[in-house]
């Protein structure tokens, strides 16, 4: 909303002194936040001038050297307007003026001295929308009575300063100048001075020649005068003016003054040509596909979710948003039928939404004072007598069934002072509620406060809490810490821990969109779950809720590599969609992937699986879940892992992610990437931290090597071992892996260190020999071993 | 004839111990000294033909010889260990310019960082924090939060809704659901202290909006909770993540879940408030939307705003990590170029207790 410091001038004595940035700093702190306050016109050291005499430029085809009467000097300016000519009266930007294109300076123009610049109205940064057709293309050409050495800015009219507000949704009572005025009026302590709604009928009555029917219960109010004979043409400067400070274009008087009532009263009013529309006016919903030309000649196809205004053959207008082409106020339009009613505000939103934002439409979707609607309407008449010479037609047609009853809120002091946090005397609350002009009557323990019908924001006590606090100044409320009972603040630990775990194991954590694209919603997924989808997504990339954290680390790994970014070892935390039965689910997941090196070192170690098996052990053991997971061969793995290069993670036997490397039809380079379903791990419990003894006796430590097929497991071999076995038993480690030529080209040779020990006594040789030579034999058996010399 | 003989051999010892060049040499000083038939061993064994009264002094003085040689042997042995070891020390020395076995170094994404941050403070007063789902429905992002459909606040937070059964359902615009969430879940409706970080998405893209940001909601429910304790914690919390100086300004404002409500400016930490462009000139910036809890939230979730007051006040961490970090777009930071989540790998003590 641009408020113009002229026009809320007819309504509030603001003091002169104040300058336009106060004033919009003082909005400000009560919460009317500006954008932008600036003169109209921002230019300096301007003057009237009068061209004495108008001679071609001798060195150019298009310029002219002109001597200008300035009033207190005659100066020679070089002009290159094509309406440039004796005896005009014309706008003279002196040397040093500053304009909104730069600083005129004095200088030689081709050969001639030229010590000023003569100025179109665009070069005094008026918008080219704002420009009549003689003005768009030279020097602005003042009327002859304009005085020489006056300021041309007051001669034009636009010596007015302007706010640029950015309101909130709730007040859409500022979207007019009496609602500014009111605000102001509580600042500065004013009285809002009354509007002029005075005008002369004649004596046929509006009713015995214009119905109107409301057929939906979207339309509550309804008004319409008719003026008669209306004299279309051009505005006073002072409505101009005032439009153009507001940023509306001028057209013509009548389409004018609908736009000027509209800014005063914020209520927004349609002229229709009388005599195109007919003798009845119908408020109705859309049919559906029903189609209206609009006033910018764009066929609208409308649905019943849209309200019109027809007569009796078809629709008239968008009602709210847009008149029709068909009864548009032309230059010959001779007789007026004046709209002012009131729309049911959500479905204008919608409409509005849809076809066409206005300034209409944007009052309406905030709802509307039907007080303002009646003021509004008597308002236009009077400017439609005074400035079209209209007649009107005695009476209004009327549909009323909404309430126009203020509403009286009871206020306590003590609330007010319990929400504020700050003592306000009566006094000042009193004094605050009227400065808005509420009406404030003293009741035993509270306020009984009145509240214009204007203020529709305000419903309840604390909306008058409000009021009284923005008006004494939120600011002026001293901060306190609040006095609470002590209580136990938590988080999410563990998240938090997993993220530092893997940090400090040196991946970098990273952070991507959530949504992506339905093409790659089954990617890295068992493809096993059905998708969320977007309703109305804003790009096709971005469409589906993802399922899978590793579609978006692959597209970082992506974007990174093509940034010869090479070495990549990132994890990311994050939510994961799908559909179960009829519910939406979301599982907090987590996703690494790594490429390149992890280690850096000179022999430039490439990462493999496992070190991303090492990754998933460490986070596992760390988390609680020591001993208690397998990594299996999986053949329910996603297609987007190479088969012989994968497994599944398992945690007391529940599958709850998968690792392995990226098949190389999906990425070519060698990439590892591990999913696990965190929702699902961290259901499984864990054992509580406790000590355990550590054994006093000593350990026997036995080494054997076995010569196994190609195809046999590590783990397999392990199992074996444990099984053959007693408790005494404590650890078994892998210590060498050999294949060569020298024990067959499909063997292997894999050599463990079994650790013997006992918590309770020293182990002799010759029981740990016993179970030693045992594990020996069984895994000869099972696996076809060979014990491989030493 | 021994008195003389003692002095030969003292000679020729101090001679020997004087030409030793190697470990070898030593030992074999040791043997012709010390050995079964050295000359020392020797010299003892003649103590037998010495007359009575001058057998004393002459064990002294074989005692002195041996002795020296003893002390001799030792410190030469020791210099000739020493050496050797320091031969092979040298022998050992490396490039300790080559470069190192370094692991990656790994690094928190600058939003779990200013999160962290976040958190840290408000759970040391107390606080829980509480992350509710990303998926809401209408009802829980909207209406409970006094905005019925058709409600123009919606405007400003155009928002992605789901597909087909799930059409009442949404990606959360504000983390002010979660707000709902736990009033609704605190059954007995007792005090309530909770912030709530998280995943938002919007429909609006471009340098300063991403179409999913994170933002950070607080709540306290008590019964004498005011405006001027939600300005006191404020206070509290911007000059522990912005710094010391930082002064924050209310300015009224609305929100359909708050009343009375306020937008909180701090004073700009670029230029402590004299005015750049990062604060437009103003000296203020914008960072918090707060409020006391609107009695028809308290309400629809179950307080009695009659019995209960709170205080709310929600903020964009993505806001908070661009100025901290002076981050100038925030593509950047879901961007995950690691050059860039690479400068997170440190720890940050700007705020840190001395």
């Amino acid at each position: 909303m641009k408020l113009s410091r002229n026009f809320v001038n007819d309504y509030i004595d603001l003091d002169k002194d104040l300058s336009i940035k106060k004033i919009a700093e003082d909005m400000t702190s009560i919460g009317n936040e500006y954008d932008l306050a600036y003169p109209l016109i921002d230019c300096t050291n301007l003057v009237v001038g009068k061209i004495l005499s108008c001679t071609n430029h001798p060195d150019s085809d298009h310029l002219h050297t002109c001597v200008v009467d300035i009033g207190t000097e005659k100066l020679n300016i070089v002009c290159g307007a094509p309406n440039c000519r004796e005896g005009l009266k014309v706008i003279v930007a002196k040397d040093g003026a500053v304009l909104p294109g730069g600083t005129i300076k004095k200088g030689i123009i081709r050969g001639c001295e030229s010590n000023g610049m003569i100025c179109s109205l665009a070069e005094l940064g008026l918008e080219n929308k704002f420009l009549e057709a003689k003005d768009k293309d030279g020097i602005h050409e003042f009327a002859d009575d304009v005085e020489v050495g006056s300021n041309p800015i007051k001669a034009l009219g636009l010596d007015d300063e302007v706010i640029d507000f950015e309101l909130t949704s709730n007040r859409g009572d500022l979207l007019s100048i009496l609602g500014m005025a009111y605000e102001l009026g509580a600042i500065y302590n004013k009285k809002v001075k009354s509007i002029d709604t005075s005008f002369t009928e004649t004596k046929d009555d509006v009713n015995d020649v214009f119905k109107i029917q409301i057929a939906t219960s979207d339309c509550p109010l309804f008004l319409a005068k008719k003026a008669l004979n209306v004299t279309i043409k051009e505005s006073p400067a002072f409505i101009k003016n005032r439009l153009i400070a507001s940023g509306i274009r001028p057209i013509n008087n009548v389409v004018d003054i609908s736009n000027y009532v509209m800014l005063e009263t914020g209520q927004p009013l349609h002229f229709y040509d009388a005599d195109s529309l007919g003798d009845t006016l119908i408020v109705r919903n859309a049919l559906e596909n029903e189609k209206l030309i609009t006033l910018d000649n764009i066929e609208r196809t409308l649905s019943p979710e849209d309200i019109v205004i027809a007569n009796k053959t078809s629709p008239v207008g968008l009602a709210g948003v847009m008149g029709g082409l068909s009864t548009e106020v032309e230059l010959t339009t001779k007789n007026i039928i004046i709209e002012s009613a009131i729309f049911d505000n959500i479905k204008i939103r919608k409409t509005s939404k849809k076809i066409l934002r206005s300034e209409a439409s944007n009052r309406f979707e905030k709802g509307l004072d039907p007080n303002r609607t009646y003021l509004a309407i008597e308002r236009s008449c009077a400017l439609l007598q005074k400035y079209a010479n209209a007649q009107i037609m005695q009476g209004t047609v009327v549909y009323d069934k909404i309430s126009k009853e203020s509403k009286k809120i009871s206020l306590s002091l003590d609330k007010i002072n319990k929400v504020l946090g700050i003592t306000i005397p009566e006094k000042e609350v009193i004094s605050i509620l009227e400065r808005l002009a509420f009406t404030v009557s003293k009741e035993a323990t509270s306020l009984l406060v009145e509240v214009p019908t204007r203020r529709r924001d305000i419903s309840i006590e604390e909306d008058l809490i409000e009021e009284v606090g923005r008006i004494y100044g939120m600011d002026n409320i001293k901060g306190k810490l609040p006095v609470l009972d002590i209580s136990l603040g938590t988080y999410n630990k563990t998240k938090r821990a997993i993220k530092h775990k893997l940090a400090d194991l040196g991946l970098n954590e990273t952070v991507s969109y959530t949504l992506i694209s339905k093409d790659n919603v089954k990617d890295f997924t068992t493809d096993d779950f059905e998708p969320i989808y977007l309703n109305d997504p804003m790009s096709e990339d971005r469409n589906a809720l993802r399922n899978s954290l590793l579609h978006s680390l692959k597209e970082i790994y992506l974007y990174n590599k093509a940034r010869n970014n090479s070495d990549i070892s990132i994890f990311e935390i994050g939510k994961c969609f799908y559909k179960e039965d009829t519910k939406y689910k979301e599982d907090l997941h987590l996703g690494i992937l790594l490429s390149g090196e992890f280690y850096y070192d000179i022999k430039k170690t490439k990462v493999d699986f496992y070190i991303l098996k090492g990754i998933a052990e460490e986070l596992l053991d760390f988390l609680g879940y020591e001993n208690r997971y397998t990594f299996e061969k999986d053949e329910h793995i996603p297609r987007q892992l190479h088969p012989g290069i994968s497994a599944s993670i398992n945690v007391n036997g529940n599958k709850i992610g998968f690792l392995g490397k990226v098949h190389p039809k999906t990425l070519k380079d060698d990439v590892y990437v591990l999913e696990i379903n965190l929702d699902k791990l961290l259901n499984i419990k864990t054992a509580k931290m406790k000590y355990k003894d550590i054994s006093k006796y000593p350990s026997i430590i036995k080494d054997v090597a076995f010569i196994v097929n190609k195809d046999i497991t590590s783990k397999e071999i392990m199992d074996t071992i444990k099984k053959a076995s007693s408790k005494i038993l404590t650890n078994i480690e892998l210590f060498d892996l050999y294949t060569g030529e020298n024990i067959g080209a499909d063997k292997k040779s894999l050599a463990y260190k079994l650790t013997f020990m006992s918590p309770t006594r020293t182990l002799t040789e010759e029981e740990v020999m016993i179970i030693f030579n045992n594990v020996i034999e069984k895994v000869q058996k099972a696996h076809n071993a060979v014990l491989r010399d030493k | 004839m021994s008195n003389e003989k003692l002095e030969k051999i003292k000679k020729e010892l101090q001679e020997d111990l004087q030409n030793v060049k190697t470990e070898t040499f030593l030992n074999e000083l040791k043997v012709k000294y010390l050995g079964k038939k050295g000359l020392i061993t020797e010299l003892n064994s003649e103590i037998k033909n010495i007359p009575n009264e001058e057998k004393k002094s002459f064990g002294m003085a074989v005692n002195e010889i041996r002795n020296l040689f003893n002390t001799s042997y030792d410190e030469k042995l020791k210099a000739f260990k020493e050496e050797e070891l320091n031969k092979k020390l040298a022998s050992e020395t490396i490039d300790i310019t080559l470069p190192s076995k370094k692991i990656k170094r790994g690094s928190l994404h600058p939003m779990t960082l200013i999160t962290e941050e976040f958190e840290d403070l408000f759970v040391s007063m107390g606080y829980t924090v509480y992350e509710g789902p990303e998926i809401e429905s209408d009802e829980n992002c909207f209406q409970k939060l006094n905005i019925p459909k058709g409600h123009p606040a919606r405007d400003a937070q155009d928002t992605f809704y789901l597909k087909d059964e799930f059409e009442n359902f949404l990606l959360r615009s504000q983390t002010s659901t979660a707000q709902v969430r736990a009033m609704e879940e605190n059954v007995e409706k007792k005090p309530l202290r909770i912030v709530c970080p998280g995943k938002v998405y919007r429909r609006d893209e471009d340098a300063t909006h991403s179409h999913q940001f994170m933002q950070i909601e607080g709540l306290v429910i008590d019964e004498n909770v005011s405006m001027a304790d939600l300005k006191g914690t404020l206070e509290l919390f911007c000059k522990k993540i912005l710094g010391e100086k930082t002064e924050v300004r209310f300015r009224p404002s609305y929100f359909p879940f708050t009343e009375p409500s306020v937008e909180v400016d701090v004073s700009c930490f670029k230029c402590q408030g004299k005015g750049c462009n990062l604060c437009k000139q103003t000296g203020w910036i914008e960072v918090l939307g707060a409020g006391m809890v609107h009695p028809n939230v308290l309400q629809m979730c179950g307080y009695d705003p009659k019995k209960y007051q709170g205080f709310a006040f929600g903020t964009g961490l993505d806001r908070f990590a661009m100025f901290k970090y002076g981050i100038p777009d925030i593509r950047t930071i879901y961007g995950n170029d690691i050059r860039f989540i690479e400068q997170f790998a440190r720890k940050d003590d700007t705020y840190e207790i001395k």
